[in-house]
């Protein structure tokens, strides 16, 4: 999966989860947290939600890996590959 | 009512209220097989609801804290973006003003900080600058609750902030009463959650009162597939080893589940638990119990000149929130008007409400018979009542009589009986259980005992234990 289909889907995943947040003009190498207001309980469920809709599992060590769209995109691509 | 002999399920909430109920839609919300248990055959526990003659009632709302609209960050808006609900379906309208009346002290406060500011420059002015720095320091230690807070008494904190003991008093009255389950005290974990709470993010009532919230958060647990049974509690905790092995319904019938969450209580909950002795339970039970007065009366109560939305009343220099000595104290307590909130045009109560709160003695109500209790009731109703129009601008108490359309009234027997509540204990036991573990590996605690207490705080519990436990463990 290309890194710019991963960013497409946190960023949905985000639009769920925080509905109230406005992800139009999202720098993908800026922390997620800088930019927008999410602490770590909507960390947790953008975790949940790739297990619930994609079926990957990002354990808790890696949380850190997700911080922004950037290294989500690195992170998260060879998992979504595996799946195939 | 279907059996559930011999059914798994991946978790099992006992308890539909408020905790209960957020448990149950973050795990559902998750895939989780959820069964979702309720003794009454009404949800809401501590904050339930009920009808008489026509005539709707909440249990115990008077407000709902956290308001802070439109702060990301704020408790009210987690909570929202958890349960996947939108901020508007609550219906929140903001308080007017309150205030708090310490021995003939009185300090006026809003959901905007800056009027206690100006009532504690006017009132006292060395403690201004005290009182701002400890509402920075409220706010940074709310972002990051400390574990250590919660054995350290906040009467041992507050001096390090605030010089004047007697300020100290009249702040902490509000945070006891909404609520503390310890007499006269408070942790400073606790402080800080209800300072911030009340005082930093605000009081707001749903303008359709608990029903509303009750009834999107039981459908949104519903839409997810949630399960529900009324009028099924649990008789019994069977253990094997350090877990739970299977539950056994008041119905007889037995289930299991990987993991239980209860919000009854962490006492009531050890005590279904047949390996946990006597004792150390009767000492965690809380204390602490209430009556409440409600008066129905015609017309807006601002039409008596009734404007402010809550009251707190202490008479005397010394704290008096304890559980009193006879049956009653109206030492102290609070009197709320539930039309006194912001609310736009065709929203509002059709009629007048007035709520007036004292601290009760359970063992006393529970001692008395049927015609007592009666009797006890009624000579209660009208010392409360009495007490608040004291505190009220004045209202001839025969008009106030003939513009009185109904009164309700409950006792501690009255919570213990339909929340199963040790000792009618709202603010639950003595000592509470942060991290929500037990002596069993998969029972968790949720709500009240855990710490986090109020219509807000038990949500923010349920989703905060359901998180942790079971959803954060990856098996």
């Amino acid at each position: 999966m290309t890194h710019q289909k991963v960013k497409e889907i946190i960023i949905e995943i985000i639009s769920n989860i925080a509905p109230d947040e406005d992800l139009s003009d999202i720098k993908s190498h800026v922390p997620l947290r800088d930019q927008l207001d999410l602490d770590s309980m909507d960390f947790l469920d953008i975790v949940m939600e790739l297990r619930k809709r994609h079926n990957i599992e990002v354990p808790e060590a890696d949380y850190p890996r997700l911080a922004s769209l950037d290294s989500c995109a690195e992170y998260l691509s060879p998992k979504f590959a595996s799946n195939f | 009512m279907n059996k559930t002999e011999g059914e798994h399920f991946d978790v099992v909430v006992i308890g539909a209220g408020m905790s209960g109920l957020a448990a149950g839609i973050r795990l559902a919300l998750f895939g989780k097989k959820v069964l979702l248990l309720e003794r009454h055959n009404v949800i809401g526990g501590l904050n339930s609801f009920y009808s008489i003659n026509g005539r709707k009632y909440d249990v115990g709302l008077h407000a709902m804290t956290n308001y802070a609209p439109g702060v990301k960050s704020g408790s009210l808006n987690k909570i929202f973006r958890q349960l996947r609900i939108g901020a508007e379906e609550f219906k929140l309208r903001p308080q007017r003003q309150s205030r708090i009346v310490f021995n003939g002290c009185s300090l006026g406060f809003s959901n905007d900080i800056d009027l206690l500011k100006t009532e504690i420059g006017e009132k006292f002015p060395l403690q201004v600058d005290a009182f701002c720095n400890l509402c920075e320091v409220v706010d940074s230690e709310f972002r990051v609750i400390l574990p250590g807070g919660w054995d350290v008494s906040a009467l041992e904190i507050l001096p390090q902030y605030i010089s004047d003991p007697f300020l100290i008093k009249i702040l902490l009255l509000p945070l006891l009463y909404y609520g503390s389950s310890q007499e006269n005290d408070i942790s400073w974990n606790q402080f800080v959650v209800l300072f911030k709470s009340i005082f930093l993010e605000g009081l707001a009532r749903p303008c359709e009162g608990i029903r509303l919230i009750l009834r999107i958060l039981k459908d949104r647990y519903k839409s997810l597939g949630g399960v529900r049974r009324m009028k099924c509690g649990v008789r019994q905790i069977r253990t094997r080893g350090d877990g739970v092995d299977s539950l056994v319904l008041d119905d007889g019938s037995v289930i299991t589940a990987d993991h239980v969450i209860s919000s009854i209580g962490y006492p009531e909950t050890l005590r279904l638990c047949l390996d946990r002795s006597g004792v150390e339970l009767e000492e965690n039970v809380g204390k602490l119990s209430f009556v409440e007065t409600i008066t129905v009366m015609k017309g807006e109560p601002r039409a008596l000149g009734w404007e402010e939305t809550i009251i707190f009343f202490n008479d005397t220099a010394h704290l008096e929130y304890r559980c009193p000595d006879g049956l009653v104290s109206t030492n102290s307590g609070v009197i709320c008007i539930p039309n006194n909130y912001d609310y736009g045009d065709l929203e509002g109560l059709e009629e007048g409400y007035l709520r007036i709160t004292a601290l009760a003695s359970y063992d006393l109500w529970s001692s008395l018979n049927e015609e007592e209790y009666r009797e006890q009731k009624e000579i209660a109703f009208n010392k409360l009542q009495g007490k608040a129009l004291e505190y009220l601008p004045f209202v001839d108490s025969g008009y106030f009589k003939e513009i009185t359309l109904a009164c309700d009234m409950f006792t501690p027997r009255t919570i213990a009986r339909y929340t199963g509540r040790l000792g009618g204990a709202v603010y639950g036991a003595i000592h509470k259980n942060f991290t929500g573990e037990t002596h069993l590996k998969n029972l968790y605690i949720c709500g009240t005992d855990q710490g986090f207490l109020g219509v807000t705080g038990s949500m923010m519990s349920g989703i905060a234990m359901a998180n942790k436990h079971v959803l954060a463990r990856f098996e």
